[in-house]
Formats: C-alpha cells, structure tokens, sequence
C-alpha cells in the first residue's frame, strides 16, 4: 500500500507496534463514524504504541482528499486505489480494520463500524498494547 | 473413434470452462462507489418515491419493502 506513490507503508516496519489497520473510502458512511473514533485512539494511545493506518480504496485521489479535509486525522493514510492490498487481506466489508499485535499477528477482524462498537474496539486495543 | 475424441475434447473444454465458476462475479466491497452514488439508488428522488410509495399503499393497501438499506458499503 501506498501512502503517497513513493511512500509505501510497509507493516514490517511498525513490527514491536499494535497496528490498527482500517479500510475505508470516502462515500462509505460508517467510515464517517470511524474517523473521529481512530483519531481518539490513536492520540490516545500513540505513546503505548499504536500506529493507526487508514487504507483509502478511493478510486479517485481527490475524492479521499476532499473526505481527509474535513476531518485532518492524526493518523497514516495509505492509498490502494486499485484494491491490491484489498484484496490480499479479504476485505469483505467497508470499513473493514485488522488489528496486528505486536508479533506482526493478526488479531482481530472488524467489518462495518457502529457507535457500539467503539467500547470494545478499544477493549480490545487496550489489552494488546498490555502485551510486550 | 474421431468423433468419440472430438466430443471428450469438447467435453474437457466445457469442464475446463466451468473451472472459474464464480470466482469473478459481483462487485468488491471496496468497488462499490459507484453504486454508493446518491443518483445510483433505486429512490434517488425522495419526493417522486414518496408519490409513487403512495399509490402503492393505495391501491395495495400495504406499504414497506421498497428499495433496500444501506449506502452500498456491503456492511449493513
């Protein structure tokens, strides 16, 4: 995934960190919901070790610009325009988020976003930045 | 002995035919702006369904189960 042409991300790098991966799209409405939600998370627990990274699948740049305006994220954005890195983690659902321990191991797999969702998501980040 | 060959390779290219299956239908969830258009809903005019919501009640006498929830991310 890209988070600019030439700046990829690469999840190995944030290996000894808990990453929250999020896929999103500008005209997904729980995505709205989420943005706030990832912020809190990610300022919030940024010094335990929390790297959020949202993976726009925006066909067009603009459109994820004009969404990434309204809401100024602390977090990383990375691009996947054409669904690659989509696909390759079977996202069957938008937003789709993976959370990666700190192994590098998939941990949890959450479609969709609803408020009551938000308690335990942060459950569930909470106890596994308690894992060294 | 020819045509008995011709119809098994006919039949190995039908069987070979069906191998993908389904494997590439429908739309990916991430494909789905598009159809997440305002303008792409089977009601994108509120006031026209409304009407039309109106006269179906009338003349059926029971209303609902026009058009579909969901803003097309595949997640509700």
């Amino acid at each position: 995934m890209a988070a600019a042409p030439s700046d990829p991300i690469n999840l190995d790098s944030l290996r000894g960190k808990v990453v929250y991966v999020d896929f999103w799209a500008s005209w997904c409405v729980p995505c709205r919901q989420s943005f706030p939600w990832m912020d809190e998370m990610q300022r919030t627990f940024a010094k335990d070790g929390l790297v959020v990274v949202a993976v726009n699948v925006d066909h067009a740049r603009s459109d994820a610009t004009k969404f990434l305006s309204e809401f100024s994220p602390a977090f990383r954005i990375a691009y996947d325009p054409d669904g690659v890195t989509a696909e390759q983690y079977h996202v069957h659902g938008m937003p789709t988020s993976f959370l990666i321990d700190r192994e590098g191991k998939i941990q949890l797999q959450h479609a969709g976003f609803r408020a009551r969702d938000r308690e335990e998501l942060a459950g569930r980040i909470r106890a596994l930045l308690a894992t060294h | 002995m020819l045509r008995s060959r011709t119809t098994a390779r006919l039949l190995l290219l039908v069987l070979v035919c069906t191998l993908p299956a389904c494997s590439s239908l429908g739309v990916k969830p991430w494909q789905r702006e598009l159809l997440a258009k305002k303008e792409m809903a089977l009601d994108a005019n509120g006031v026209d369904s409304s009407i039309d919501d109106h006269i179906y009640f009338s003349k059926e006498a029971t209303s609902g189960g026009r058009g579909f929830g969901g803003g097309g991310c595949g997640c509700n």
